[in-house]
């Protein structure tokens, strides 16, 4: 019986393919095989033969079978590794390209904004960007002799003969929008107009058109102490650091007092860096708002106060990103749009980080 | 506004050092804009002595010198002829930078021998021109500072200039002295004040002046005289040097003299050549039409109501703005007539912007000068003129009244504390407005005549808390408008923009933003172009039309990217595009453009032109982000500017226009020098109708668990007809079972013949009930290539 196991043995593990192991399965324990005619010889035995011979005839039956299978995996694998290594790929030619877009930094830092603001319970208002005399002035307690207007260098429409009224202009801030949202929804309000503004200039941080942020907040006892801390906790939310602000005495006929509020920042090696050294950088106009533009918004001013700021939004991003040149931004330059752009699902959240 | 601060310590007694000054002008809303300390570049050089000098043994005209310095004694080799011992000398050592030859000194040979740095001249150190040997001072210590020595001994060399940025309301910072006013109210220093004296007259005008009745509101006050047989030429040199460091050309020392109290005290001044005077004058408005050569040399014609200052001859003044050049003063001129008048701002304004000019009297009287100070003003400028170009006055002749502008407001000293946020004791802000100017009686404060920007209480607030300094206001925590979790604040049209921009973004499209503005040529291929979306005063002519679509901004960049070598572009804008030029005639898009292939050329085979498909299936990721209902009918014709036959509008019913896509009208990429293809979509994201069930809760999922079936039909068609037309027919032949219907081939021409299509389309059949038998789903086949059949005239392809 060791001759059978051994021939067997030894066949099944020299088979080449599996139509060499079929012919040793049937040789060995098929129907007719060399074990199954042995098993057969059982019947001829002595019980106490049978009871010796009846298990090893089973056991190397089994032990056949085993290796049997072990061989026909051992054989797949075999088969199955020569096709993979004929099926070597270069994977290090390029691969199909995935298209990539990108959100314009103005775009994302709108969101930015928008998302810190909410959360200190500002709306957001918009409103057109051609704009009445009116709403782009007069409401804001710049009348037509002011000389403001001159040096706003506001863009006016063409106005046809016959129309005798003001022409129009393209707005020169989203101040008219403040204007709009009071006559709306009167007092207390608080909202944030972003949006494109328009003046007649032109060099490396001038662009005929650019974004403005401004917020507008009115309450009974809003004081220009809370427009500092507003403005500081939005710094540092927006820069993602801790940010001092400055605030100097200046002029805008829309508010009263008027600040100029400048942030701290470092000056080193050519770079802006927000939130820490001693210097200072101007980046916002605010104020408390001026009765008179009040009472153009139709809120009375001897019963509400508050105050108003207005931010470049070209400029936000500029500081925080590290952009050089306002103009880039709207050269639509596809090396520029993939440098500076976001990518769709970089979402602005509070949760999340701005 | 320019000034120095030699000029600035003759209205205020101060210690302050100019960064001091500098740094309190900021703060208080006079912004620092420029500050010009020539000491600056000065700050390392020192004083040192010859002690020896030595002919130079290879070089005639060089000198060997010994000098002593603060840091030892140096050798230097000089070549001006003053170079000899005993001499106190500036000296410039290895390492500095020497300003007037733009060099930084190192330890150098000359001619052979060492020479540790240079003894500077006048003009090395830009203080003047002088350049015939180097600077000998009478004085000084070796090793002082040669700042600090010209500081104690030579200020005017190194007097420091510093520019101010002037907002509207602050006329009165226009004079050097409404400076120091505020300054001294700060604590920086004392206000010199001087009030000038009246300069008696010896004889009667020869010129009078009477203004008109009508123009007494513009002109209510004016003040003149005659100063005869004075002598023009350079104003002495003190006064040029003011001028000089101010950015201003000396002229004569009349004009000088005028331009100094248009800065000293922002009283603006005109001096006319008396000879050349006819008659009186008369301060009156215009008819319209009259003309005048002004001091500018241009002429400039009047509009009805500008008001104007005439003799017998005609118009000599374009009041308040500029003056005639016939009867301007001249160095021949012996006599003058000296005027000072008060204007009114807004008349002003108006025609400084009508007749475009920008001069400094227009400058200061439409901010407004102090009224008060008209006669005063033209008392300074007498004696000044009788000083400096001798002559003998005549008494003042006046016209009108200064106008009163007496007004006086109420100081609550709490206002200061819940406005603005910063406690200040009442006592505190009382003195502070007196400091500025104002008068107090009881708590009604009354503004200075110098001062029209104080209008109300606010102002006073601001005047307390500006003079107190802003920077000591310390944040106050604002409350939350509600309390608890903040409500979202975005409308429903902000959030649809959002989700437009970034689906596009993540189908692969670069964000732009183009100018709103576009070229009258490209707004016109878009239906623009019209005069009513004209802007008036363009900045170029690129930029003189409001764009009708986002489309020629986009084209614009795709040309400018394709001249840098980028030739497959998706590129995409979300804006607002004009429809008028009424402020309500404005709606906001996204646009998409696409051009080229789908991708660089790659191993795969995988590059292909993009086509209309392309631009069509992004739309409709689009609209289906923002939630636009899932059948939309195709339109035609889209606009002009879409390939005629390759476009169609989305449209819902009749009425709303969803969208528009297609290939870009060949003609419109030649006029914008674009290589196609070109590819675009429009989207109203307006346009989508609010879902009606506002409820977040879905509509209940109807699936089945049944086998589906699929069957495929493929029918020949005429050419022209639309797929569409095939699947809604075939949707059309059981609307219970078939679940979907998609057209999977087309075959056009060939054996069909000319003319003729195939379409082939798959059929989806979702039992719920049962499974289907052979019979049912044979049944369902026949009625569709029925149905199809009398909608298309297609016949089922053997």
């Amino acid at each position: 019986m060791d001759d059978l196991r051994d021939k067997y043995l030894g066949q099944i593990a020299e088979a080449a393919d599996e139509a060499a192991l079929e012919e040793l399965r049937v040789a060995a324990v098929g129907k007719k095989g060399e074990v199954s005619l042995k098993m057969r010889e059982l019947g001829k035995m002595t019980p106490e033969e049978r009871q010796v011979a009846g298990p090893k005839l089973n056991a190397l039956k089994d032990e056949i079978n085993s290796a049997l299978a072990a061989k026909k995996v051992a054989l797949e694998d075999a088969a199955l590794d020569a096709r993979l290594a004929e099926e070597w790929l270069d994977v290090t030619l390029p691969s199909r390209e995935r298209p990539r877009g990108t959100i314009h930094p103005v775009s994302q830092v709108t969101e930015e904004v928008t998302a810190i603001l909410a959360d200190m319970g500002f709306a957001v208002a918009e409103g057109p960007q051609i704009e009445s005399d009116w709403y782009n002035f007069d409401a804001l307690n710049i009348p037509s002799h002011h000389p403001a207007r001159t040096e706003m260098d506001t863009f006016y429409m063409a106005r046809a003969t016959g129309d005798n009224r003001p022409p129009h202009v393209l707005r020169t801030h989203t101040s008219p929008v403040q204007i709009r949202s009071m006559q709306e929804h009167g007092a207390p309000i608080r909202i944030i107009c972003p949006g494109r503004v328009y003046r007649a200039d032109y060099d490396q941080t001038h662009t005929p058109m650019f974004h403005q942020v401004e917020g507008l907040a009115i309450d009974k006892d809003i004081s220009m102490a809370n427009l500092k801390w507003v403005l500081e906790e939005f710094f540092s939310a927006y820069f993602g650091t801790k940010v001092k602000t400055r605030f100097r005495a200046s002029h805008f006929p829309f508010t009263e007092p008027s600040a100029e509020v400048d942030i701290q920042c470092s000056f080193e090696g050519g770079q802006v860096k927000v939130g820490e050294g001693d210097g200072w950088l101007e980046v916002l106009g605010s104020g408390m708002v001026h009765p008179k533009v009040l009472e153009a918004g139709g809120i009375d001013p001897a019963e509400w106060q508050g105050f108003a700021f207005g931010m470049g939004i070209d400029r936000m991003a500029m500081l925080k990103y590290g952009i050089p040149d306002l103009r880039a931004f709207f050269d639509s330059d596809l090396r520029w749009l993939r440098h500076y752009g976001f990518s769709a699902l970089q979402v602005p959240t509070l949760h999340g980080g701005l | 506004m320019k000034f120095t601060l030699s000029w600035l310590k003759d209205h205020l007694d101060t210690r302050a050092s100019v960064d001091e000054i500098a740094e309190t002008l900021t703060d208080l809303g006079l912004e620092v804009e420029e500050v010009v300390n020539p000491a600056d570049t000065l700050m390392n050089f020192t004083l040192g002595k010859v002690t020896k000098a030595e002919q130079h043994p290879d070089a005639d005209r060089l000198r060997v010198c010994m000098v002593a310095t603060d840091e030892g004694e140096k050798q230097i080799i000089c070549g001006a002829p003053n170079a000899r011992e005993g001499i106190t000398v500036v000296v410039c050592k290895p390492g500095d930078y020497v300003p007037g030859i733009d060099v930084t000194l190192s330890v150098g040979k000359i001619r052979g021998v060492e020479s540790h740095g240079m003894m500077a001249s006048e003009r090395e150190l830009e203080l003047s021109d002088e350049h015939d040997g180097i600077i000998e001072l009478p004085s000084g210590e070796v090793g002082e500072n040669f700042a600090d020595w010209l500081a104690k001994n030579d200020p005017a060399k190194i007097d420091p200039m510093i520019e101010i940025a002037i907002t509207p309301n602050r006329p009165d910072a226009l004079g050097v002295e409404g400076i120091a006013r505020d300054l001294a109210a700060r604590g920086l220093g004392t206000l010199i004040s001087k009030a000038p004296e009246p300069v008696p007259g010896t004889f009667e005008s020869p010129i009078n002046i009477t203004i008109d009745d009508d123009t007494l509101d513009g002109n209510p006050y004016f003040a003149g005289r005659v100063i005869k047989g004075v002598k023009n030429g350079p104003s002495p040199e003190w006064l040029q040097k003011r001028l000089t460091a101010i950015g201003l050309r000396p002229i004569s020392a009349l004009v000088d003299i005028t331009n100094f109290f248009t800065y000293d005290r922002n009283r603006p001044l005109h001096v006319f050549d008396a000879d050349k005077v006819q008659g009186d004058l008369r301060v009156h408005r215009a008819e319209g039409g009259e003309q005048i050569l002004a001091l500018d040399e241009k002429t400039y014609t009047f509009e009805k109501g500008m008001m104007i200052i005439s003799d017998d001859k005609g118009p000599e003044s374009i009041a308040g703005v500029m003056g005639g050049e016939e009867s301007g003063c001249t160095d021949e001129t012996v006599n003058v007539f000296v005027e000072s008048a008060y204007w009114d701002p807004v008349t002003i304004a108006h025609t400084g912007r009508k007749l475009k000019i920008n001069s400094d009297a227009k400058y200061r009287f439409e901010r407004g000068v102090d009224p008060a100070f008209t006669l005063p003003g033209l008392e300074a400028a007498t004696q000044m003129i009788l000083d400096l170009c001798g002559g003998e006055a005549s008494e003042v002749v006046e016209a009108g009244a200064v106008p009163d502008t007496t007004r006086a407001y109420r100081l609550d000293t709490a206002r200061c504390s819940s406005l603005v946020g910063m406690d200040i004791p009442a006592e505190t802000q009382r003195a502070t407005l007196e400091s500025l100017g104002f008068t107090l009686d009881g708590d009604m404060a009354t503004p200075p005549s110098w001062r029209p920007d104080v209008k109300g209480e606010a102002d006073l607030v601001e005047e307390v808390a500006r003079i107190a300094s802003l920077t000591n206001l310390e944040p106050k925590p604002m409350s939350r408008a509600t309390s608890g979790v903040p409500k979202p604040i975005l409308t429903p049209m902000q959030k649809r923009e959002q989700i437009a921009r970034r689906t596009a973004a993540a189908l692969g499209y670069n964000e732009c933003v183009t100018y709103s503005f576009i070229d009258q040529a490209s707004a016109a291929l878009f239906g623009g172009g019209d005069e009513a979306r004209r802007v008036a005063n363009p900045i170029s002519q690129d930029m003189t039309h409001m764009r009708p679509s986002l489309l020629p901004g986009l084209l614009q960049a795709a040309a400018r990217n394709q001249a840098r070598g980028f030739n497959e572009l998706s590129l995409f804008e979300v804006g607002a595009v004009f429809h008028g030029g009424e402020p309500e005639e404005h709606e906001i898009l996204i646009t998409g453009l696409k051009i080229g292939a789908t991708g660089p050329k790659d191993v795969h085979a995988s590059r292909r032109p993009i086509d209309v498909f392309d631009a069509r299936a992004d739309a409709e990721a689009i609209l289906s982000a923002l939630g636009a209902p899932a059948k939309t009918q195709f339109a035609r014709p889209a606009k002009g500017w879409w390939h005629p036959g390759r476009s169609a509008r989305m449209t819902l019913g009749p009425k709303i226009t969803l969208a528009a896509f297609g290939e870009i009208h060949p003609k419109v990429l030649k006029a914008m020098d674009v290589k196609g293809p070109a590819v675009g979509f429009a989207i109203h994201i307006g346009a989508i109708p609010q879902p009606k069930n506002t409820s977040s809760t879905r509509a209940a999922l109807a699936i089945s668990d049944l086998q589906a079936v699929e069957r495929d039909f493929a029918f020949v068609l005429d050419a022209d007809v639309e797929a569409i037309n095939v699947v809604n027919a075939a949707q059309g032949a059981n609307k219970t079972l078939i679940e979907d219907v998609r057209v999977f081939d087309e075959f056009i021409g060939g054996s069909l013949g000319d003319g003729k299509k195939s379409l082939a389309i798959t059929v989806r059949m979702q039992p719920t009930d049962k499974t289907l038998t052979d019979e049912e789903i044979e049944a369902v086949g026949k009625a569709i290539v029925e149905k199809v059949g009398k909608a298309t005239g297609g016949v089922l392809r053997g």
